[in-house]
């Protein structure tokens, strides 16, 4: 819908970048509070800059067990997402079968109902079940819309293979296993990086589902809310809330990347 | 002597619909056999059955006697060429072909060596470092072409394999893969729907309609003596007169098929010579080919009549639309068919 | 590889190759084995406690001994929409919902429009990172970032009173009902917040209608005598519609849901979101959370039904 003869309006350009000011503005301002020397309140302008509760957070044990259970979090949801993910995508991306539509459409479930009606599903599920709340009932919360962003990433790129490139594989002579290795793999790799990475992330991040799984564990994003209620610690949320941006956003552009190549390429 | 290939009353159904419907053929070993047909006539799937990607619903096939019906492509000693060449984008060309050795194991500077005769036979020598998205259309079936026979193998399936190229290139093809399938000596077995490239390259045509084959035949045969009116009006688009016309204008029982070139215009009211059959009618439009000038004419009864003949480098005025002319035709080029479409 | 008689070949590999075989005769199989793990972890604890949740909405809860009773009866859902106070807490959630998703359409459209329209190529992709750059970032994060800003000695007061409006802050913290003792604890406050929380998701989807209008259309509206108001009104609005109801399901959704930042930057008033944490929590009233969790869905799908009339999936 691109017009070059007219011109937009000076309202309407400051409209626009006014927009984008307001979307960016808060994060830039988290990033400039981890260096304020003010510990009490959160005034504005930082009375000083300073680096040390950096090194403070350095020192903290409850930090660094926070940091990582989300790692471990992160990490086993992903590698379950990874391997279900990519089975329930080679399964649905080129059969027809009663009901297909119906589970396509169960899965797009986690993404669209509200993140709380996950938790509390999943908390009135457990509590039925006598489960104890802990590090396994987090990765279960996890991994399941985990699954559901590998799916997605793997079946578009799947969609965008043609069924020709599997059949000369085995018109060739490879069997099954031959033709993932040889065709499939390679052209799904980055396909299943990104979703990889994306699910990894957006687990990391996760703070909605969680705590409503996490029984008396706390993953980072729960170490930050704890604060929101308890500031004892505004310097140092500051400094782990540049942390979890950093760890989370940096992944999240990665995968962007590889997918926009891999859709450019093909 | 065995069939290289052998359909015995094979159906391959999809949902309600019968894409291959009881069909039986034979394939003679190093025979260039086309399967013609418009789209969603079977042939393909025939092709697709023949490879192995499908499974017959019922009835078997047979590569050199020996009943693969339930046999993996990768166990049968068939190749093809797909429609869209079906080439490996994240390997080079070279990687390409040999990828048929490599999947079977065969050592690295074997395959390498053979991989590069291949690329020779099909003149790509150069090429074997690109990519697939390097390369041209014409290139890229080449590659194709190569890729499917490093294997040696007995058939050789080829899926509309000129349908991308332009009109030069593929008349070029069309010489280069009859003369490799003669120096090689295997069966090719080869889809398309444009009749013209069937008529010109094959050794048989099997001519398929709504998922049965309605004639199996040497092109000349196929020409001259169609068997009903949807091969006769696909196979060089002959005019098929009805039944009804036939009777009136022959005497004849059945339909009828005559070939546009063998008809003439002849102003109205103007004696036949004879032997000839005259039919009148008014010009409906005419369309110069260059070495040809199509003629519609309709007769009396609404029935349109295509008239090929050729031109001279100046028009003449008889046959300008809305002339009143009179189509005739010798008698003995009147092929009388089986049944109409059916 | 040799050609062992007729036309089949032997097999060559061992069991990789056998279990291909075995499973290229039985498709039905094969599709089976991959989507039976999947589906069967899927099924069990998604599907399943999403049912599990269902079911306990009609359960309740005795009242004496905290314990659930489990036989199905409707009294928690009568509970739950004869209270005044719940009656509240779910109308109040809606308001809310409407007032951010007209806010974010209407800041929302002059951005989508903007890239749509005047951003040439290169500046698009730009736009387009700048618009899905803080939708990447940490949803705890931005939250936790508006608690600074809106706080009493906070960036927004400041910037307030060093352009002078501090005086006007003052007076809209004033207004009964929204405002309070400061940005951080109004509905001022948390208005604003989810708007910026959902701007994107309302950004993108109009963006992506505006891109589908096709150029012609504009320069044939143009062309037979239109001023660029009416096109924008005849033409450009009409066809952005479905983006804008497809946004809006996306910042009424989450806005319904949403149970945090009515807790972090928030009056005293419950929200939805509120009341479903907190009654599984403390109270352990889960029939309650469960029917709480329920009205959410029920308006969801409402909403979905009737965006659905204005092409918002076609949009989406």
């Amino acid at each position: 819908m691109h017009s070059s003869y007219d011109r937009p309006s000076l309202l309407h350009r400051a409209a626009a970048v006014g927009g984008l000011v307001f979307m960016h503005f808060p994060v830039l301002i988290i990033v400039l509070y981890a260096f304020t020397t003010e510990d009490r309140t959160y005034q504005f302008p930082p009375p000083g800059l300073t680096l040390h509760w950096f090194t403070d957070a350095f020192t903290r044990s409850d930090i660094w067990s926070a940091l990582g259970l989300s790692l471990g979090v992160a990490a086993c949801a992903t590698f379950a997402a990874l391997v279900l993910g990519s089975l329930a995508s080679l399964g649905l991306a080129r059969s027809r079968f009663w009901g297909k539509e119906a589970i396509t459409l169960a899965l797009i479930l986690p993404i669209a109902l509200p993140g709380i009606i996950t938790g509390i599903s999943l908390l009135a599920a457990l509590k039925l079940a006598n489960v104890e709340l802990g590090f396994w009932t987090i990765v279960l919360g996890h991994a399941t819309f985990c699954l559901v962003i590998v799916y997605n990433n793997v079946i578009a790129r799947l969609r965008r293979i043609p069924r020709s490139l599997t059949e000369a594989s085995m018109d060739l002579g490879a069997d099954g296993l031959q033709t993932l290795r040889y065709v499939l793999l390679p052209q799904l790799a980055s396909a299943l990086l990104a979703g990889g990475m994306l699910a990894f992330a957006l687990s990391f991040d996760e703070i909605i589902v969680t705590l409503f799984t996490a029984g008396h564990q706390k993953t980072l994003p729960i170490w930050i809310y704890d604060q929101l209620f308890r500031p004892r610690e505004r310097p140092l949320t500051n400094v782990v809330a540049v942390m979890v941006i950093l760890i989370t956003m940096l992944p999240i552009i990665a995968a962007y990347r590889l997918t926009r190549s891999s859709e450019e390429r093909s | 002597m065995t069939a290289a290939i052998e359909f015995r009353k094979v159906t391959r159904s999809f949902g309600s619909v019968r894409a291959v419907d009881d069909v039986t053929l034979d394939v003679a070993a190093g025979e260039f056999f086309s399967m013609l047909g418009p789209s969603g006539s079977g042939k393909t799937t025939c092709l697709r059955l023949i490879a192995g990607f499908e499974l017959p619903n019922s009835g078997h096939i047979l590569l050199d006697g020996v009943d693969v019906s339930d046999v993996p492509p990768y166990d049968r000693d068939v190749n093809t060429v797909f429609q869209d060449y079906a080439l490996f984008p994240h390997m080079s060309v070279l990687e390409n072909v040999e990828y048929g050795l490599k999947v079977r194991h065969v050592a690295a500077e074997e395959r390498h060596k053979r991989a590069a005769e291949m690329l020779a036979l099909v003149k790509l020598s150069d090429f074997g470092e690109r990519r697939p998205n390097q390369l041209s259309g014409g290139q890229r079936q080449r590659v194709a072409l190569g890729r499917a026979l490093i294997n040696r193998p007995k058939v050789l399936l080829l899926d509309e394999p000129l349908g991308a190229l332009d009109l030069k290139l593929r008349e070029a093809m069309q010489i280069e893969l009859k003369a490799l399938q003669r120096e090689l000596g295997i069966t090719f077995v080869f889809v398309t729907h444009d009749q013209g490239v069937a008529l010109s390259m094959s050794d048989r045509v099997a001519v398929f309609d709504r998922g049965r084959i309605v004639q199996v035949d040497t092109p000349r045969g196929l020409y001259s003596r169609p068997r009903n009116s949807f091969v006769a009006e696909f196979v060089g688009g002959a005019n098929v007169l009805s039944a009804k016309l036939a009777s009136s204008l022959l005497g004849l029982a059945t339909p009828v098929a005559v070939r546009p070139e063998q008809m003439r215009i002849l102003p109205a009211g103007a004696s036949g010579e004879a032997g000839w059959v005259a039919c009148p009618g008014t010009v409906a439009d005419s369309q110069y080919h260059g070495a040809t000038l199509r003629v519609q004419v309709r007769t009396s009864d609404g029935q349109l009549l295509t008239v090929a003949r050729p031109e001279s480098s100046e028009g003449d005025d008889s046959v300008r639309t809305g002339a009143a002319v009179q189509v005739a035709w010798p008698r003995t080029s009147v092929v009388e068919l089986e049944t109409e479409r059916g | 590889m040799n050609v062992t008689g007729g036309g089949a070949l032997s097999a060559a590999g061992g069991w990789s190759r056998g279990l291909s075989t075995f499973f290229y005769r039985r498709p039905n199989q094969y599709v089976l084995l991959l989507l039976v793990p999947p589906l069967l972890w899927f099924g069990t604890v998604y599907l399943g406690s999403l049912f599990s949740l269902l079911l306990q909405s009609f359960y309740s809860i005795n009242d004496f001994t905290a314990e659930i009773v489990r036989e199905p009866t409707l009294a928690t859902y009568k509970q739950l929409l004869t209270q005044p106070a719940h009656v509240d807490i779910i109308l109040r959630t809606m308001t809310m919902a409407i007032a951010v998703t007209v806010a974010c359409s209407l800041i929302g459209f002059p951005v989508a429009y903007y890239m749509a329209r005047y951003a040439t190529p290169r500046m698009k992709t730009f736009f387009y990172i700048a618009v899905l750059l803080p939708m990447w970032t940490s949803y705890l994060v931005k939250v936790y970032a508006w608690r600074l800003i809106l706080a009493k000695s906070g960036m927004l007061t400041w910037l307030l009173d060093t352009i002078g409006l501090g005086r006007a802050l003052d007076a809209a913290l004033a207004t009964p009902v929204i405002g309070g003792p400061t940005l951080a604890s109004s509905y001022i406050g948390m208005f604003i917040v989810f708007v910026y929380m959902w701007l994107p998701y309302m950004i993108l989807p109009i963006h992506a209608a505006l891109e589908r209008v096709p150029r012609s259309l504009i320069q044939a509206s143009a062309d037979l005598g239109a001023k660029p108001g009416q096109t924008f009104r005849n033409v450009i609005l009409p066809l952005a519609f479905p983006g804008v109801a497809a946004g809006s399901v996306f910042t009424f959704s989450l806005t319904l849901g949403d149970y945090i930042i009515p807790g972090v930057v928030g009056a005293p008033g419950y929200f939805i979101g509120m009341m479903v944490y907190q009654q599984q929590g403390l109270a352990g009233n889960i029939p309650l959370a469960a029917a709480f969790s329920v009205v959410p869905i029920v308006i969801i799908a409402i909403y979905l039904t009737i965006v659905k009339r204005f092409g918002a999936f076609d949009a989406l």
